[in-house]
């Protein structure tokens, strides 16, 4: 049975500017200590996704369907009950540590309040609970640092105090929103593996959310791809990458520039990503798809199950897509 | 050989810093952004340039276009050494090099209409050109960038990144450069936008046999568009060769971490690769370690590499290594 199971989740904001639909109608699940990859560019509605599954929507923002977990409803959970799963099941850590931290307070206080609230630990134990764990995402010296305050510390080891914060109570899901975005390449190695290491000792499932295929090539058992708040395609990490079955994926895949190959020129996606405020009726992708069909624009395309366990939302036949 | 554009020789850049709540009459501490780097860039050449932040790329390249002071070593650009310009000289040498920025919004001022955008080094260089030819270049260079000109009167938010790039890039061609700086051009832009303006810069080098130093992390991008690659850390030359030969068999120790850093979008060949990861992160440019800057965190490092700055040693064809210790390994290819 899947450890987290959303169905048919729609996010919409009201803006000035009239209703933004964010995501719309976007169905997934997770097994336990499982890797799902969501993928997707700016405003694809991959990070509204897991936002509104665990409750931490902007104010203008409304989402409906079914965020199943343990049985419940995330969606219609009480903040008490919320607040729970939230500390103790389902950790998220962010793109930017910096501004995730709170800047006036000491490592030590800002983890040790995890656990004497959620925990009910003494100061003393919650603060040397503190310490190992930061000593098993591998900062260096941990017991004399995690007394200094967050701007002591370099990016990369920000990172790993918040995914340290984020395993304080062992959770059985951690959702990481672009973890290594702000981060050099060299740290980002360093943090990609122990994000490895973690989801091998704690046997914790890991959904990333990030643009970058290169990280999700090398992480990842399954691959989302979201496109104008919608799932394009999903499958095993390796039947995606070897053969997309959505002109999307196909585009994305052929635009990224690659290191082990000379590629004279790099494949396109014509146009622009779309505006959310005015997305077609139907497939988000069609105003930039180069197989587009003439329903496509109105006729938006079901999920359809197909191959290997995998789903697409397309019109064109998939022989065609991936010849 | 072709004829060299410019030359930097041992150029360096020191930035002096103030601890915070330091007495007034403490001395200020050096940051070398830069120290001692040098290159020569051939005439429609693309140089690319790598490296961590706080490397020191940017820099390097501001230096070159004059608007940090040089503190030492010397620029030459055409011949001509840059620091010892007259303003009458800087502005000439200005309009031959231009430059595009990281953040495509935050480089256009949002009260100016595109049009006055595009045009205004061309009506600052020349103020005598009558109205009617500004107009015409400026249509010109819209389409030429992919812009539609019915665009001309609207403001930069009204674009998205990729169109405000195509801006920054319409804008630094107006004067026909012979130099362009790009400066982290493509890093804020979506994946599939981002390969609209690669290739966009690389044809408009072709056409209008432009020089380019493309600046930038992400050595896939780099090294797709470059004819050659520096690679810097902490304000120091590691290593330069072609960009083929740099990313398939490179010779320095850091370079070699670098590029098995870089993740690759095939599960099978990541699956396959061997990786040694990097370990640490980059020092205060405020306290560089002594001799070798990179030995802190370099798998090969001796005693001795902490003694003295090693020498870059030319390995022949445009090929050098800032490493004693260098020596050739395939890190892209799979164990």
């Amino acid at each position: 049975m899947s450890l987290l199971e959303i169905e048919n989740l729609s996010v919409t904001f009201q803006t000035g500017d009239g209703p933004v639909n964010a995501v719309n109608g976007v169905s997934l699940g997770i097994d336990k200590g499982e890797t799902l990859a969501i993928v997707g560019e700016s405003g694809s509605g991959k990070s509204q996704t897991a936002f509104a599954a665990m409750g931490l929507l902007a104010q203008n923002g409304k989402a409906t369907g079914q965020v199943r977990y343990d049985g419940r409803n995330l969606l219609e959970l009480p903040q008490k009950a919320l607040n729970k799963i939230r500390s103790q099941e389902i950790a998220m850590i962010f793109q930017d540590p910096m501004t995730s931290l709170n800047p006036y307070m000491r490592i030590s206080d800002q983890m040790a309040e995890v656990l004497m609230l959620h925990k009910g630990m003494s100061k003393r134990d919650a603060v040397s609970e503190a310490a190992k764990m930061l000593d098993a995402v591998r900062i260096p010296d941990a017991k004399a640092r995690v007394t200094m305050y967050p701007h002591e510390f370099s990016g990369g080891m920000r990172q790993r105090i918040m995914i340290a914060m984020a395993l304080l109570c062992k959770p059985r899901l951690l959702i990481a929103d672009e973890p290594t975005t702000a981060l050099d390449v060299t740290v980002q190695a360093q943090i990609m593996q122990l994000l490895g290491e973690i989801r091998y000792e704690f046997g914790t499932a890991i959904i990333l959310i990030t643009h970058d295929l290169g990280i999700v090539a090398g992480f990842c058992d399954r691959t989302l791809v979201m496109y104008g708040g919608q799932i394009m395609e999903e499958g095993a990490t390796r039947d995606v990458f070897a053969a997309p079955s959505h002109p999307y994926t196909l585009g994305l895949l052929k635009a990224v520039p690659r290191l082990d190959r000379d590629d004279s020129e790099l494949a396109t996606i014509a146009g622009e990503p779309p505006d959310m405020s005015k997305l077609p009726k139907g497939c988000p992708f069609s105003q930039r798809c180069e197989f587009v069909l003439d329903k496509c624009p109105s006729v938006r395309p079901a999920l359809e199950t197909f191959g290997d366990d995998r789903r697409r939302a397309c019109h064109v036949p998939v022989p065609e897509v991936t010849p | 050989m072709t004829q060299t554009i410019l030359s930097a020789k041992d150029l360096a850049v020191t930035f002096d810093v103030r601890p915070q709540g330091a007495w007034p009459w403490t001395k200020a501490l050096k940051l070398h952004a830069v120290g001692g780097v040098s290159f020569d860039l051939a005439a429609g050449e693309c140089l690319g340039v790598v490296g961590e932040s706080g490397s020191g790329k940017s820099t390097l390249a501001r230096a070159i276009v004059g608007t940090v002071p040089i503190s030492g070593g010397e620029v030459l650009f055409e011949g001509k050494d840059l620091a010892a310009m007259d303003p009458t000289a800087r502005r000439v040498h200005r309009k031959d090099v231009q430059m595009i920025f990281q953040d495509p919004l935050a480089a256009l001022n949002p009260r100016m209409p595109v049009g006055d955008i595009i045009a205004e080094p061309l009506v600052t260089h020349y103020p005598n050109t009558p109205r009617k030819e500004v107009k015409q270049r400026v249509a010109e260079l819209m389409d030429r960038v992919g812009l539609l000109p019915n665009l001309i009167n609207r403001y930069p938010h009204e674009f998205s990144g990729g169109q405000c790039q195509r801006i920054g890039i319409a804008r630094a061609l107006i004067l026909r450069p012979k130099l362009l700086i790009c400066d982290e051009p493509v890093s804020a832009l979506d994946v599939s936008v981002q390969a609209q303006v690669v290739n966009l810069l690389a044809e408009l080098r072709r056409d209008m046999g432009l020089s380019m130093i493309f600046i930038a992390h992400d050595l896939s991008v780099v090294k797709h568009i470059s004819d050659r690659i520096v690679v810097m850390y902490l304000g120091q030359l590691m290593e330069t060769a072609g960009a083929r030969k740099l990313c398939t068999v490179p010779e320095h120790p850091y370079t070699q971490a670098l590029i098995s850093s870089v993740p690759i979008p095939d599960p099978v060949l990541e699956a396959a690769r061997h990786r040694p990861i990097l370990e640490g992160e980059l020092p205060s440019p405020l306290r560089p370690p002594s001799g070798c800057v990179f030995r802190t965190r370099c798998p090969k490092a001796q005693p001795s590499c902490a003694e003295k700055r090693p020498e870059v040693q030319n390995l022949g064809d445009g090929h050098l290594v800032a490493c004693p210790f260098h020596a050739p390994a395939e890190v892209l290819a799979p164990v």
